[in-house]
């Protein structure tokens, strides 16, 4: 009794004092890496189990109407990408542009352009919510994802699909870093996720990725990169760029980004 | 001395004129009481952190970026003074210079909506705040349940809680003697302190929640009438915000009353169960319930 007495004490007067002196006492544990930051990182573990064993393989992210679409879609991140090899793409209008499917698959694709526009299509008005808290409806037009991984055909495995970009987003000592995330194969082969070519009816505009970005619906907007080149088949990011899954994720963000 | 004491028998024959010492709160309560101390100020913090990233409430499905749905804004602007800190609310700016807007140590000012000492970490971290905010919204959630699990079981919902007819009686009088900070010391809640617990647990606690979930997109395509039932992610995310004010609100009310009460014995209470209540008298209310 004592004892706990002693402990409810403490801490609130170690919050109340934290409360006067500023929020700065936490900060060197919540670096990546710092044991307090992994333990509370735990959190989204379960956030991922809760919600797939909620949400299962296949619940739909809402849809909605015309009526709704009632702005452009709003573009973030990287806008016009300054490489030169993208930039030599585009003045072709993509003609030269491939998209690679590899890693852990039976069968490695080349898919020019309009093979990709060859292939069944599924349109969808959804809302992109970004994880600094906004949102956005749009109406967006693809191929999805599973068809893709159907001809390629995942080996056993096989447990994430990562999209290599093509855009530069951040400079460090070892060179440019271009922009890489990665999903689970479940959400890979939700029926709403999308290799998106087209925006409200239009070919994708290069703000908001062109000539192809990934749609996951059921999460976040950082989850779902624009510039897309590559898709790699792995068994584990953890040999990819900073090793937790994607260029936020590798700045902190949580790899699972449903909520 | 009196704290050894286990028996309201022999606490009342205390020579001082003091009331009996009673077994006020029991482990389950005082025990989810500090976790949910602990979750909601980290929630907070955090909260803040994360509102940072996007100082802007909106109304309806969606922000509007070529279209006005914000209802509020903190922001900051150039003037020939230097930056200047704002908040907008509903179209009506506010010079809040120094702690919305613009604020930091000086010559490090910087453009900021909540300043640095009301969020975790103290420095701007989206990615952080989210993995702080979504722990403690687990914790959250997790005693809620268990307390309502426990509060069933042991009684304290229906006996501490649950309004009786004669709460509604003696409502007006409760109010007269809070104005006049005349504070009676017994076993049971008062009739506003049973509104204002049962409030922040049955009510906004379980809006903060059910707007949190609301703004998750994996969680709308498994409840996907919660966005319908709050007018759209954005109004949800409002909601959210509003309910941390009307939390803040309970707290510093709450602290006031405690400090009115007399701190000392209120926070025995929440800390060991035990409470001091008024010595029985002929002015005294009832300090026992009938049995």
């Amino acid at each position: 009794m004592l004892n706990r007495r002693k402990f409810l004490t403490a801490a609130g007067l170690g919050a109340s004092s934290m409360a006067l002196t500023g929020c700065d006492v936490f900060d060197n544990q919540l670096r990546i890496g710092a044991p307090l930051r992994s333990f509370l990182e735990n959190a989204n573990d379960l956030t991922l189990h809760a919600q797939h064993l909620l949400a299962g393989r296949d619940s739909l992210a809402q849809e909605f109407t015309e009526a709704d679409i009632r702005q452009p879609m709003r573009p973030n991140g990287v806008t016009a990408p300054n490489d030169e090899f993208y930039k030599g793409l585009m003045a072709k209008d993509f003609a030269d542009w491939r998209l690679e499917v590899g890693g852990l698959v039976e069968k490695p694709l080349t898919l020019t352009r309009d093979q990709i526009l060859a292939m069944p299509s599924r349109t969808q008005i959804t809302r992109h919510d970004c994880v600094e808290g906004w949102s956005c409806i749009a109406k967006w037009t693809g191929t999805p994802l599973a068809l893709v991984l159907d001809q390629a055909v995942a080996k056993p495995e096989a447990r994430y699909v990562v999209f290599h970009c093509l855009d530069t987003i951040d400079r460090s000592l070892s060179g440019e870093i271009k922009y890489y995330g990665s999903i689970d194969l479940i959400d890979a082969r939700h029926p709403q996720t999308i290799l998106a070519y087209g925006l409200n009816g239009k070919p994708l505009p290069v703000e908001n990725g062109a000539p192809l970005r990934v749609r996951v619906e059921r999460q976040l907007g950082y989850k779902m990169p624009k510039y897309i080149h590559k898709i790699e088949l792995v068994s584990s990011f953890s040999s990819i760029g900073g090793g937790r899954g994607g260029y936020w994720e590798d700045y902190g963000y949580d790899w699972y980004g449903g909520i | 001395m009196s704290a050894t004491l286990r028996s309201t028998e022999i606490a009342e024959l205390d020579p001082l004129e003091k009331g009996p010492l009673v077994y006020r709160q029991s482990a389950w309560t005082r025990l989810t009481h500090w976790l949910w101390a602990i979750s909601l100020l980290f929630l907070l913090l955090s909260g803040l952190q994360i509102f940072n990233a996007r100082p802007q409430l909106y109304i309806g499905l969606e922000s509007g970026f070529t279209y006005d749905n914000t209802i509020l804004r903190i922001g900051a602007v150039d003037t020939q003074d230097g930056p200047r800190g704002f908040t907008e609310i509903f179209g009506k700016r506010f010079d809040t210079t120094g702690v919305l807007g613009w604020s930091g140590p000086a010559g490090q000012e910087r453009q900021r909506a909540f300043p640095s000492w009301l969020t975790v970490p103290s420095y701007y971290d989206l990615g952080t705040g989210r993995v702080i905010h979504f722990f403690f919204a687990w914790l959250l959630s997790a005693t809620l349940v268990v307390w309502l699990v426990a509060s069933l079981l042991n009684g304290h919902f229906k006996r501490d809680l649950a309004p009786r007819a004669s709460d509604l009686r003696k409502l007006p009088r409760d109010v007269a003697d809070h104005l006049r900070l005349k504070f009676h010391h017994t076993r049971d809640y008062n009739v506003l302190q049973k509104l204002a617990y049962a409030g922040v647990l049955f009510v906004l606690l379980p809006l903060m929640i059910l707007t949190g979930l609301t703004m998750s997109p994996s969680m709308n395509s498994v409840l996907p009438f919660l966005p319908d039932l709050f007018g759209g992610r954005q109004t949800a995310r409002t909601i959210h915000f509003v309910v941390m004010l009307l939390l803040v609100v309970f707290f510093f009310v709450h602290m006031a009353m405690i400090l009115a009460a007399g701190p000392l014995n209120e926070l025995r209470s929440i800390i060991t169960g035990w409470y001091r209540t008024d010595p029985p008298g002929p002015s005294a209310p009832n300090t026992k319930r009938g049995a």
